[in-house]
């Protein structure tokens, strides 16, 4: 099976976040779904001790064509899906363009020197006011806050994923994501992950 | 069901190019697996040992990377097939072995899979693996892409079998941890039959013994087998080239590099000036090819990750070949075109081949560019690397830098490879003063032990995790011991290899494939040695660095001690809270407290912030994850502990 035509190809999704957030996982649920949808897919990420606490991000890139490099290059975002208010700004000054889009989690995970209080965290309003200068769209949620009324903080990946299903730039499903979940997941975690996927894609759509 | 094992010929998966790499093996008919963990090569053993048991396999994590290799290769010598998979560093302590396994030859075949770390994203260096090989004498082979990843593997079985050598494998982070679409062969189900066959003479390397001796006849036929890889690699399907036939510049590259020289022509719509030659036989390099290649074009780029090695034998070629074929201008490394220290991304490529065709190419839109320079954009804090919420190391480097401040002769501590090498950051409160290799820890504090003599009157501390000490630490623990070092060390005992996620190692009960193992005790192994040994739980902070302070003042010898609780991250502990935390606002007297804000300005652990409105510290509820520790460190009792029922 080919994947139809996508608006752009290769279409690029960064997923960014803080080690600790499930970035890893999100990365493999939303790339799968795109290989069920007939895509040619790469992921590049890294992990280990070097991401303990720190930056994270994957690259996702889909096409109909070819399998391309696990990096994205500068500038080539199409769309930033960002576990962490404040880590969409840190991909867009590399990564953005005046077409990328943006779906944010508004819980922010502050860094060590902002703790210590060496380093200063902006204020959401100054997050959501920075992403709209970069980008062309922009959603945010509050996808942790929603987990941990589910009982678990790291499912904010999958609402993000739910909510990115609903904003309509590609083509995503909920049948992908039960399929994909079914073969990676055992059952007893399958319905709680189902229910956060609708709750993420009802957040976007009440938002929307 | 696992994709790696998914028995439908054709299918195609998102796989990971560790997962890829074994499933290559898998096809090959692999039956041994052995390694030792280290990112980013872990999911390979991994992968094997999760289908241990569906595939009929042996696999082992193994002491270190040599026994891995040993292991391995026992394999090969009873007629089975044996994959055996390391880091780049891993293939540093595995070289004695390798050196004579490459002139004993293998008889099953054997393929040895290296994940090198360009850039060092998971390292603590970004060595090279690759030179190893033409080093060694044994060939070579590198995957340009997923996909290749498990074709070669599978291809390098029925290789070694067919030059009666072991084949090394080499992946890189952006294969290893990248996943792309790959396309599924068939498992093949075979019969076999372990045995060892030593009758024959010396000679026979089938049915002898198996031994790098004589080294003369040895070193011959291996000689011997690196010119028939040679004429194999002349045909071979992975080595490939697009683009036109009387390219403007030939690019030659391998492994990452194809991917991003591929997007960087792509980048620049250049397709039709520039030729791209991907090698997958990058030793030794079939001389044939090479030529009919070069002779295309005048111009030639190498793309390749840290050292020059495509380049250097590239050009060896080029030289000797240079009647036939003219004289070449080359953009590498050794003018400069491509960085020799770092990763390669395809940014830098495109910018070096946007140079060479002169073609203007800027990444980020203009318009764009200027919209960022404007002031108004929020500044992004960095967000320094820390230990997780309720990581035993920062209780451990809390109580080591408590114990050596209150000590006072400057002692310091010697730092090894695991979490804990962040232990020289200011999460592990700038504690670790030295960092190399797996075990170095040890081996240097047992060097600085001896400097009394020479007037060092300093405390010498080090530290190394459980899994390290089986790996390197044993031996330096020994010498320590029987040159009466006057030295500390301290174990992080934390359950697992946990950096590289949670593999077994021999202090565990259950082994890689899931079977109940005899477990190797760490605090009798260092009695048996000689070292005087004490077990503290680390989340008890005032009693582990009374100890430690103990320990530090009794002047004899060796002494161990053992600071024991599991990872945070460990599936035992993960997502369980021993207790709920609370800051109580009545007793947190903020910054007019005195303490300078030990909780947060010091400890820093991210469960924990500051809340500048109400100038009092605060529990992040969606980080915590209830260890406890913190409630010991506040002076004034306000971060209250209650236990979770």
């Amino acid at each position: 099976m080919r994947g139809l035509p996508l608006s752009k190809d290769p279409y690029n999704i960064i997923i960014t976040g803080v080690g600790g957030q499930g970035n890893v996982m999100a990365s493999r649920v939303l790339a799968n779904m795109l290989v069920h949808k007939g895509y040619q897919v790469t992921i590049g990420e890294t992990f280990g001790a070097s991401q303990r606490g720190g930056s994270v991000m994957s690259h996702i890139r889909a096409s109909a064509k070819f399998t391309w490099s696990p990096q994205i290059p500068k500038g080539k975002a199409d769309i930033v899906v960002s576990l962490e208010p404040v880590e969409a700004i840190r991909i867009l000054k590399s990564y953005g363009n005046p077409h990328v889009k943006v779906l944010a989690n508004i819980r922010p995970i502050y860094p060590v020197g902002v703790i210590s209080g060496e380093l200063d965290y902006p204020s959401l309003e100054e997050i959501e006011e920075s992403v709209n200068r970069l980008s062309l769209a922009s959603w945010f949620i509050d996808a942790t806050g929603e987990a941990m009324r589910l009982g678990n903080p790291i499912l904010g990946n999958i609402i993000m994923i739910g909510a990115l299903s609903r904003i309509g730039e590609l083509p995503l499903d909920r049948e992908d994501f039960s399929e994909v979940i079914d073969r990676s997941m055992p059952p007893e975690k399958q319905g709680l992950n189902l229910k956060a996927f609708d709750i993420g894609s009802a957040l976007v759509s009440n938002t929307g | 069901m696992s994709y790696v094992t998914d028995n439908r010929e054709g299918m195609q998966h998102l796989l990971m190019g560790n997962e890829a790499i074994a499933r290559g093996a898998l096809e090959a008919g692999v039956n041994v697996a052995s390694g030792y963990p280290g990112t980013p090569s872990s999911e390979i053993i991994e992968s094997l040992a999760k289908v241990a048991k569906e595939r009929n396999l042996y696999v082992e994590w193994s002491a270190n990377e040599k026994v891995a290799l040993e292991v391995a290769a026992a394999a090969s010598f009873s007629q089975l097939k044996s994959l055996c998979a390391m880091k780049q560093v891993g293939v540093n302590v595995a070289s004695d072995f390798l050196l004579h396994l490459g002139l004993s030859g293998t008889r099953g075949g054997m393929v040895l899979v290296t994940c090198d770390d360009p850039g060092a994203l998971s390292s603590s260096n970004e060595g090279p693996s690759r030179h190893y090989a033409q080093m060694f004498e044994i060939p070579l082979l590198e995957p340009g892409d997923f996909q290749e990843a498990k074709d070669m593997t599978k291809w390098a079985f029925e290789f070694s079998e067919e030059i009666k050598n072991v084949v090394m494998v080499r992946s890189v982070t952006r294969v290893s941890h990248a996943s792309g679409n790959v396309r599924l062969g068939a498992l093949p189900e075979m019969e076999v039959h372990a045995d060892f066959r030593y009758e024959a003479s010396a000679f026979n390397t089938d049915e002898g013994p198996a031994e790098s001796v004589p080294v003369n006849e040895k070193h011959r036929l291996q000689q011997e087998k690196l010119q028939k890889a040679i004429k194999l690699f002349e045909q071979s399907p992975f080595n490939t080239y697009h683009g036109p036939e009387k390219p403007e510049l030939l690019i030659i590259t391998s492994s990452a590099g194809n991917l991003y020289a591929r997007e960087a022509i792509s980048l620049l719509g250049a397709e039709d000036r520039v030729g791209l030659l991907k090698l997958g036989t990058t030793w030794p390099l079939p001389p044939m090819l090479l030529t009919r290649y070069l002779s295309k074009t005048d111009t030639i780029m190498i793309v390749e990750e840290v050292l020059p090695f495509l380049e250097n034998n590239i050009k060896i070629l080029a030289a000797e070949n240079a009647r036939e074929i003219g004289m070449k201008t080359f953009y590498s490394k050794h003018e400069g075109t491509i960085p020799t220290t770092g990763e390669l991304n395809p940014d830098i490529v495109v910018s070096a081949l946007s140079k060479i065709l002169k073609i203007d190419y800027g990444a980020m839109d203009s318009g764009y560019e200027k919209v960022l320079q404007m002031t108004t954009i929020a500044q992004v804090p960095e967000r320094a690397r820390t230990f997780c919420p309720g990581c035993p190391h920062r209780a451990s480097f809390w109580s080591i830098h408590n114990a050596l401040q209150m000590d006072n002769r400057r002692g310091f501590v010697c730092g090894d490879i695991g979490c804990y090498a962040m232990g020289r950051f200011s999460c592990g409160f700038n504690t670790t003063k030295t960092l190399h290799a797996m075990g170095s820890g040890a081996g240097l504090a047992s060097g600085f032990g001896k400097l009394a003599q020479f007037g060092m009157d300093q405390p010498v501390v080090t530290v190394c995790g459980d899994s390290t000490f089986f790996h390197a630490a044993v031996p330096a623990l020994v010498n320590a011991v029987h040159h009466n070092a006057n030295i500390t060390l301290i174990i992080l005992d934390n359950s697992g290899t946990a950096m590289t996620g949670f593999q077994s190692h021999p202090g565990l009960s259950v082994n890689a494939m899931g079977d109940e193992v005899p477990e190797v005790d760490i605090a009798k192994v260092c009695q048996g040695i000689g070292a005087k040994v004490e077990i503290r739980d680390p989340f008890d902070l005032e009693e582990t660095r009374a100890t430690l302070n103990q320990l530090m003042d009794d002047s004899q010898g060796v002494k161990v001690l053992i600071l024991r609780r599991e990872c945070a991250l460990s599936p035992e502990r993960r997502y369980t809270k021993q207790y709920e935390m609370h800051v109580n606002e009545s007793l947190c007297l903020g910054e007019d407290c005195g303490c300078n804000r030990l909780c947060t300005r010091i400890f820093q652990c991210p469960g924990l912030i500051w809340d500048k409105e109400n100038n009092k510290a605060r529990i992040d509820e969606a980080l915590c994850v209830g260890c406890g520790v913190c409630s010991s460190i506040c002076p004034a009792g306000a971060i209250e502990r209650k236990e979770v029922a």
